[in-house]
């Protein structure tokens, strides 16, 4: 069980085309950005939401609110030998805001569920969209994303790994299977 | 299913890495406390039973609070309301509320080695508040990472530790603490008021105030308790007062950025005048915010887990 396959599924190319539809999705879908904040699931959130935050800067000109969010205090199997804190930092109050909540891999829903609890408690949003670079599938919750970079077909064994860097031509999604091709479909 | 797999009884049984991370978690915690909801579901479900044989209002409401933030339930027990004052044992009193079946027991007690023997009698855990004058485990924490936020480390950082060092839980769980994180500690005081082991901490020793925190980074001053002047221990409050009280004057021996502590309560122009307890150098009232943010790490690290945690 200690060997696994890795296969890489994007490139720093089509992370970076990406994440520049979804930040014109993102303007379109308001209108453009007025009244906009960014918010990055702690820890794989952050990175790629400062790149969806900057790649709407550069389109609409404005300079636009990026947070931190730790969700381990609102997680449903929260165990703190393994949910060690990193910081929550909301730059402003939430209450009227248009929050972009932002994760590396929509998965369960379990985590996205915590982070709207969490959330609230700065405030009440006039809404909350949710961005993800993959939506790998098997929800365990009613939670759908509004913006993704990619769906990818998995199996629940599988891991999917999103590496975001300081060069983004390094960039790359991979999915990790276990050893012995039992995870497929 | 918890980070810290044990119960904080002092901080002499307790590593560094340990003590790094409960500062570290205490700094996250810090930030709810400046939310404008105070609170997280985290401990929800979980009980904490606060036992005070001893009076306290700073220790006690901190905890409540930190509890009470991660949404833990908190039971009050108070020595002198209770059927202690029937005359029943600390240990059937453990075991009664042990069959309760708190998840978390905070005591404060007069008598050194009180938290311990809880321990020994429940499975629940168990967190010293201040036992006898052996240890103030939470207080030292606090302490520590008041240090910790102004200058950035304890490492290499000189800490004088001023007034009645014998009857001090709290000089004794602070001199464990930041020698095991790297700083050095004075003990500051008269003779009379120097614990008998003394030569066996792993302290410097002073018996005048100005050389006592010449060069310090931080000068924490301890409550000069008012009935030890009855046991003759030293001549006068006032003569106290001149001799070891920290004012402005006497503090221009320490760095120009020193920090002044004090664990409270205050007797202001006794061990520490008004003008220094208010003035730029304090962080006393810091001191009191840290306590509820380490209080909170410290339950989280201990009660964090969800039964059925994957575990992963």
């Amino acid at each position: 069980m200690a060997k696994t396959e890795s296969v890489q599924v994007m490139d720093g190319d089509e992370i970076r085309r990406a994440i520049t539809r979804i930040a014109h999705e993102i303007i379109e879908r308001n209108h453009g950005a007025d009244g906009l904040v960014f918010v990055g699931i702690q820890k794989k959130g952050v990175p790629l939401a400062r790149r969806i935050r900057d790649a709407v800067q550069t389109i609409e000109g404005d300079e636009l609110p990026l947070g931190t969010l730790d969700i381990s205090l609102y997680r449903d199997d929260y165990d703190s030998r393994t949910a060690e804190l990193v910081p929550t930092d909301i730059p402003c109050s939430l209450t009227g805001k248009t929050v972009v909540l932002v994760d590396d891999v929509l998965f369960t829903g379990r985590s996205v569920r915590s982070a709207l609890e969490a959330l609230i408690d700065f405030g009440r949003p006039a809404a909350i969209q949710l961005a993800v670079l993959v939506d790998r599938g098997h929800r365990e919750l009613p939670v759908r994303a509004d913006y993704v970079g990619k769906n990818l077909p998995t199996s629940r064994r599988e891991e999917v790994l999103v590496m975001l860097g300081d060069d983004p031509s390094a960039d790359r999604v991979v999915i990790q299977k276990p050893a012995g091709g039992q995870g497929g479909k | 299913m918890s980070a810290l797999n044990r119960n904080i009884l002092a901080l002499r049984e307790m590593s560094a890495d340990e003590i790094q991370l409960i500062l570290d978690q205490a700094q996250e915690m810090k930030e709810i406390l400046s939310r404008p909801i105070k609170k997280v579901p985290t401990l929800r479900g979980k009980s904490v039973v606060t036992l005070f044989f001893e009076n306290s209002t700073r220790t006690r409401m901190s905890f409540e609070m930190a509890a009470k933030t991660l949404s833990a339930d908190v039971t009050g027990f108070a020595a002198s309301t209770s059927s202690v004052a029937k005359g029943e044992s600390l240990k059937d009193t453990i075991l009664t509320l042990n069959a309760m079946k708190a998840d978390a027991f905070v005591i404060r007690h007069s008598a050194s080695g009180a938290a311990h023997f809880i321990a020994r009698h429940t499975s629940a855990r168990v967190i010293n508040a201040g036992d006898g004058t052996h240890e103030h485990p939470t207080q030292g924490l606090l302490d520590m990472l008041t240090i910790r936020q102004h200058k950035g480390t304890l490492r290499g950082l000189t800490v004088a530790i001023v007034g009645d060092i014998a009857h001090s839980r709290v000089a004794r769980s602070n001199v464990w603490g930041l020698t095991k994180m790297g700083a050095k500690v004075r003990l500051v005081g008269p003779r009379t008021l120097l614990p008998a082991d003394v030569e066996q901490l792993p302290v410097e020793v002073h018996t005048n105030l100005r050389r006592g925190i010449s060069g310090c980074d931080v000068v924490n001053v301890l409550r000069i308790q008012m009935e030890r002047q009855d046991a003759g221990l030293f001549p006068s409050v006032r003569e106290y007062a001149q001799t070891f009280g920290v004012n402005r004057s006497v503090l221009r021996e320490a760095k120009p950025d020193v920090l002044v502590m004090h664990p409270g309560p205050m007797n202001r122009g006794i061990e520490i005048t008004p003008d220094v307890a208010d003035g730029e150098f304090s962080v006393v009232t810091e001191q009191v915010t840290n306590g509820v943010a380490v209080r909170m790490a410290l339950l989280y690290l201990l009660l964090g887990g969800s039964n059925d945690a994957s575990g992963h």
